[in-house]
């Protein structure tokens, strides 16, 4: 019996020709939280569609529960996913159903439950997230933070195993992201999930996470617990836990001298 | 040596587009259908193709109709044939007009709005959050809009035909003065089962599988941003009334040349 729900070993993803990850390892412990940070545009999403399984990767195994996600068959696949969640940033929630149905979606899917039980099984879910007096509400009645949380009660409806958290403290005001921060925490202990935090919120994520991983240039620049992470010694963990604008990671898009390129408008 | 390439590259694009339209339909039809699921969605989606259709067919039924039986009548009565009206109208109506009036009024009205409405669900995550929940987007989103599309067409075309002979019959018998009974009956004679109604039925049947088919792929497969589904749904009018009317052509040949 393993301790890891998620091992990614050795693997390579590239979108066209541009190299996303290159043999990138990381290992997912059960019943915790790990968080997956690092510079916008790295492929953080990513990470988390390709252990979700809507992308597959050129080479390496993303292992959920020792089988191999990017090897599975469409009914296979879709059978583990059964067992996984993900909030998306834009909470994704169904346009055309209000709060409730929405939440209700997956169990309907899923399960021959009656009406009755199902409607119980949803007011715990929005009642765990503070939204029952809003299951009448249609999302595009909701405030920001409120449409995070109507997301969460839906990933956890079928109280999965893996949630994945993608950018959930992303565009909040700060009461909000109290609240979604305490929720990611609490939910994981009360239902022992284990979750994974994609985030660049350094105070919020390190706040939560019992294992930090740090990912930048296509590989993982850093990894540890939140103490360890603040003792690295690495220029690019430094810059990014600093919130540091220049650095490794440079402030500069790539372009040519500025003096030569003034120079030239004055031509 | 550009434009060779540009070709090479054009065909390339349509024939691997073509290629994910089929993989995209056969994936999404071809399983065991779950009746107690399947069934509301097609309900709901039958009245949002068919039923909120319904007023631009009947509206542009009625005036096609009205139009051809005074611009027949204006033709006809020099040669005293105005008794032809009936029979003038109704194979106008159930031969070419209504098949492929109906089925250009539906890319413009449900086409677009399905592909709009899928496209927009791509680009909000929609669609990836129902794979994560592991519920197939392609059984549960676009197949009970296709098999909407597939079968509302053609009782809209049929709507839109009756409606037009109603509309010539109010202006060749009501205002214009044609017998009424030689309008019926010269119609009734003129009209073949086979040859007219069910041929023209054929017609408007496939026009709905390519509308329809066009309609869902292309808010399936569109870039998942503004512009990008604002490019699939004029490419859904623009597409699927130029195959209507191509096709149209070729199936009046089949059918209808001596």
């Amino acid at each position: 019996m393993t301790d890891i729900l998620v091992d990614i070993k050795n693997m390579t993803f590239k979108r066209e020709e541009r190299t996303i990850y290159e043999n990138i390892n990381i290992s997912i412990p059960k019943g915790k939280v790990t968080a997956i940070m690092g510079p916008s545009g790295i492929g953080k999403t990513t990470l988390l569609r390709l252990i979700g399984g809507q992308l597959k990767p050129q080479s390496g195994d993303i292992l959920f529960d020792g089988q191999n996600i990017p090897t599975l068959s469409r009914s296979r696949l879709y059978d583990v996913r059964k067992r996984m969640s993900m909030l998306f940033q834009s909470g994704a929630l169904f346009s055309e159903m209000n709060v409730f149905d929405n939440i209700a979606f997956p169990i309907r899917e899923h399960t021959q439950l009656t009406d009755d039980i199902i409607e119980k099984m949803v007011l715990m879910k929005l009642q765990a997230v503070g939204l029952r007096g809003a299951k009448d509400l249609k999302p595009s009645e909701l405030s920001g933070g409120m449409a995070r949380r109507a997301a969460l009660a839906r990933s956890i409806a079928l109280d999965p195993e893996l949630i994945m958290y993608d950018e959930p403290f992303a565009g909040q005001d700060p009461i909000s992201m109290g609240v979604i921060v305490r929720l990611i925490k609490s939910l994981n202990e009360a239902l022992g999930l284990t979750s994974i935090v994609v985030s660049h919120d350094v105070t919020e994520v390190m706040s939560i996470a019992d294992y930090i991983y740090i990912i930048a240039e296509q590989k993982v620049i850093g990894q540890g617990t939140a103490q360890e992470i603040r003792n690295q010694t690495s220029g690019l963990v430094n810059q990014f836990v600093q919130g540091e604008a220049d650095g490794p990671v440079p402030f500069h898009f790539p372009a040519k001298g500025l003096k030569e390129e003034l120079l030239k408008v004055t031509k | 040596m550009e434009s060779i390439l540009r070709l090479g590259q054009s065909t390339v694009s349509v024939f691997s587009g073509l290629g994910r339209a089929v993989i995209m339909l056969m994936s999404a039809l071809l399983h065991v259908p779950n009746f107690k699921k399947g069934y509301p969605l097609l309900v709901k989606q039958l009245y949002a193709v068919g039923s909120l259709s319904l007023i631009i067919i009947v509206v542009s039924g009625g005036f096609i109709g009205m139009v051809l039986a005074l611009q027949g009548y204006t033709i006809l009565v020099d040669y005293g044939a105005e008794a032809s009206l009936g029979p003038m109208v109704a194979l106008s109506l159930l031969r070419e007009l209504g098949p492929v009036v109906a089925a250009l009024l539906f890319a413009g009205r449900a086409g677009s709005s399905l592909t709009a409405e899928i496209g927009l669900m791509k680009a909000t995550e929609q669609l990836s959050s129902m794979e994560m929940m592991a519920v197939d987007p392609l059984r549960r989103v676009i197949a009970p809009r296709f098999w909407a599309g597939f079968i509302a067409m053609p009782l809209l075309a049929a709507i839109f035909s009756m409606v037009g002979i109603l509309g010539a019959h109010l202006v060749g018998v009501d205002w214009l003065g044609v017998d009424s009974g030689t309008f019926w009956s010269m119609m009734q004679s003129q009209v073949e089962f086979g040859k007219d109604i069910m041929n023209g039925m054929i017609k408007s049947v496939v026009f709905a599988f390519v509308v329809t088919w066009i309609a869902v792929y292309k808010g399936y497969d569109c870039e998942p941003t503004s512009e990008g589904i604002s490019r699939a749904t004029t490419s859904t009018v623009v597409q699927s009334s130029l195959l209507v009317l191509g096709l149209d052509f070729v199936l009046t040949a089949l059918m209808f040349a001596r």
